[in-house]
């Protein structure tokens, strides 16, 4: 009988929680918008969620580039194709290596940190505090987080790819010497804009929704202990790494299987 | 025993309240009363829900059932934005204080007032100062939440409940772990908003000497009930034996010393057969 319970449990476990998810993003998103607050607010959150992602993501981008023309200039140079190798660099980052790896980055970064700050205002009742002083703590901290996560990630990965680009053409032209020009025109020529460059935008745009969506409940649902807040941080970076990767699959094989 | 009348002069009336956390029972069908600008402590050993009892006043979780009315309005039943009104004439003043860690003691008290009123910044630093002297903490205001003591964070919170001039603060356990001074300070503190100001305090402590040194009005709860009530010196006086026992901090009398367990004796006994099994002995 118990493992019938033990299902039961997790699967009510996981259906009251997604209510409570989408209870709190609603009640958090859908109200009159008060500029003359919001807007330093958002203003704010932008700066410590996103314009703190910098470096990370500029970082990981130029690495990954250079890596990608390393490895792409060894395989396709056997086949004398190095002339492919910035459409291939350009390609793998603004399809897939951009949008994802940069939403995996972002949950470790900003995901984790928007958690641990709601989860400790939470624990050191901050959170009741605006309650008793008649100020909605859903308005006040949930939403300018949750905007400025959204904002925030896809021009992160747009910034992502692009520096993952200039990384390719330090290894790629100034290093191995493949033509600068060819470099660049092959990449232009098969770079289309709506298949790549969109499909990519739709896909950190929905990254961003759940990371940052993820980042928020949990820090507002979680136990109002230091392990409650360990485990909440924790489950954010597992829940979104795991669910950008999923998705990724999804939306990939909805743009780009025939 | 009778509880005292309802009148116009109650600023909260709280009829039948019954609330309970899962199996346990909190508070069974209580009714109780507070005045208008009167200081009114509700008493009782810790883990009893007194806490409980000041969310249950400002809304901030629901009873099982019965009324909880603050002029007449009841605030169960008030709907979300009604409520978040209704929280602009009551403040809080948590035990932890509460103070918002991202600002300085001088924007944490600021905060309420830049919420709630249009009022110039120059307005508003005179009104802050004015707080902040009051708690005798003018000169630490550009100190940040982290920088403050434990006493010390206690008065900011409590200069931050009063900036707005509220007609009514809930105080949780103002006095637990205050050093004397801090401890001065925040009694007189009470006594005088009620007493210059007209403002209905509520104070919910489990520190006896205070409390009978500034409430007008006392409830003592105990095992899901009021187990007493009246003006400190009738308190004093009372005969029962739950009330007495509690007044006067004695270990063993209706309310039991040791939580619920078996038999000392048994369970010392039954020990050394399990360190046996397990091969200690």
């Amino acid at each position: 009988m118990w493992p019938l319970q033990l299902l039961g449990r997790n699967t009510l476990a996981l259906i009251s929680g997604l209510g409570r998810a989408v209870i709190v993003l609603l009640s958090a998103l859908l109200h009159k918008p008060n500029p003359r607050k919001g807007i330093p607010l958002l203003l704010q959150q932008l700066y410590s969620v996103g314009v703190m992602s910098l470096i990370i993501i500029i970082v990981s981008g130029g690495f990954i580039g250079m890596v990608l023309a390393l490895q792409g200039y060894t395989i396709l140079v056997g086949y004398g194709a190095e002339a492919s190798l910035g459409p291939m660099v350009a390609l793998s980052l603004l399809r897939e290596l951009g949008p994802v790896v940069s939403a995996l980055l972002f949950a470790g970064r900003a995901g984790s940190a928007l958690t641990a700050e709601i989860g400790l205002m939470k624990a050191t009742e901050q959170l009741s505090s605006l309650e008793m002083m008649a100020v909605d703590p859903l308005r006040r901290v949930i939403a300018p987080r949750f905007w400025a996560g959204f904002i925030s990630l896809p021009l992160l990965a747009a910034i992502f790819s692009m520096v993952g680009i200039l990384g390719a053409h330090l290894v790629g032209v100034d290093w191995l010497g493949v033509d600068a020009g060819t470099f660049w025109s092959v990449m232009q020529d098969q770079v289309d804009f709506n298949k790549d460059i969109l499909n990519g935008i739709i896909k950190s745009v929905v990254f961003a929704f759940v990371v940052t969506w993820i980042a928020i409940y949990k820090g507002y649902d979680c136990e109002p202990t230091s392990e409650g807040i360990s485990r909440a941080t924790t489950s954010t970076v597992v829940q979104s790494s795991l669910l950008v990767l999923a998705l990724d699959f999804i939306l990939t094989a909805l743009m780009f299987a025939r | 025993m009778t509880l005292p009348v309802a009148t116009l002069d109650n600023l909260i009336e709280i009829k039948n309240l019954t609330f309970t956390r899962g199996e346990r029972v909190i508070y069974n069908d209580i009714s109780l009363s507070i005045p208008t600008g009167k200081v009114t402590a509700i008493m009782g050993p810790s883990g009893i829900g007194k806490t409980t009892l000041l969310r249950l006043i400002g809304g901030q979780i629901k009873p099982d059932s019965g009324k909880i009315l603050l002029s007449g309005k009841n605030i169960p039943s008030l709907s979300r934005q009604n409520l978040y009104e209704t929280r602009k004439r009551m403040s809080m003043l948590f035990q932890s204080g509460a103070l918002f860690t991202d600002m300085n003691v001088f924007d944490n008290i600021a905060f309420p007032i830049r919420e709630h009123s249009k009022l110039p910044e120059n307005i508003i630093e005179k009104i802050v100062l004015m707080k902040l002297e009051a708690v005798g903490l003018r000169g630490a205001r550009d100190l940040q939440p982290n920088e403050l003591s434990g006493g010390m964070a206690r008065r900011v919170a409590l200069a931050r409940a009063i900036a707005l001039d509220p007609e009514l603060i809930l105080y949780d356990e103002p006095f637990a772990g205050q050093d004397p001074i801090s401890m001065g300070v925040i009694v007189r503190l009470i006594r005088s908003l009620s007493d210059a100001l007209g403002l209905t305090s509520v104070v919910v402590s489990h520190d006896v000497p205070e409390v009978m040194s500034i409430a007008d009005y006392i409830y003592i709860i105990a095992e899901q009930k009021i187990i007493g009530h009246g003006t400190p010196d009738q308190i004093r006086q009372d005969q029962s034996p739950l009330v007495k026992q509690f007044v006067q901090g004695k270990a063993d009398g209706p309310v039991p010393f040791h939580y619920q367990a078996p038999s000392y004796q048994n369970e010392l006994i039954k020990l050394s057969p399990t360190m046996h099994e397990r091969g200690k002995i």
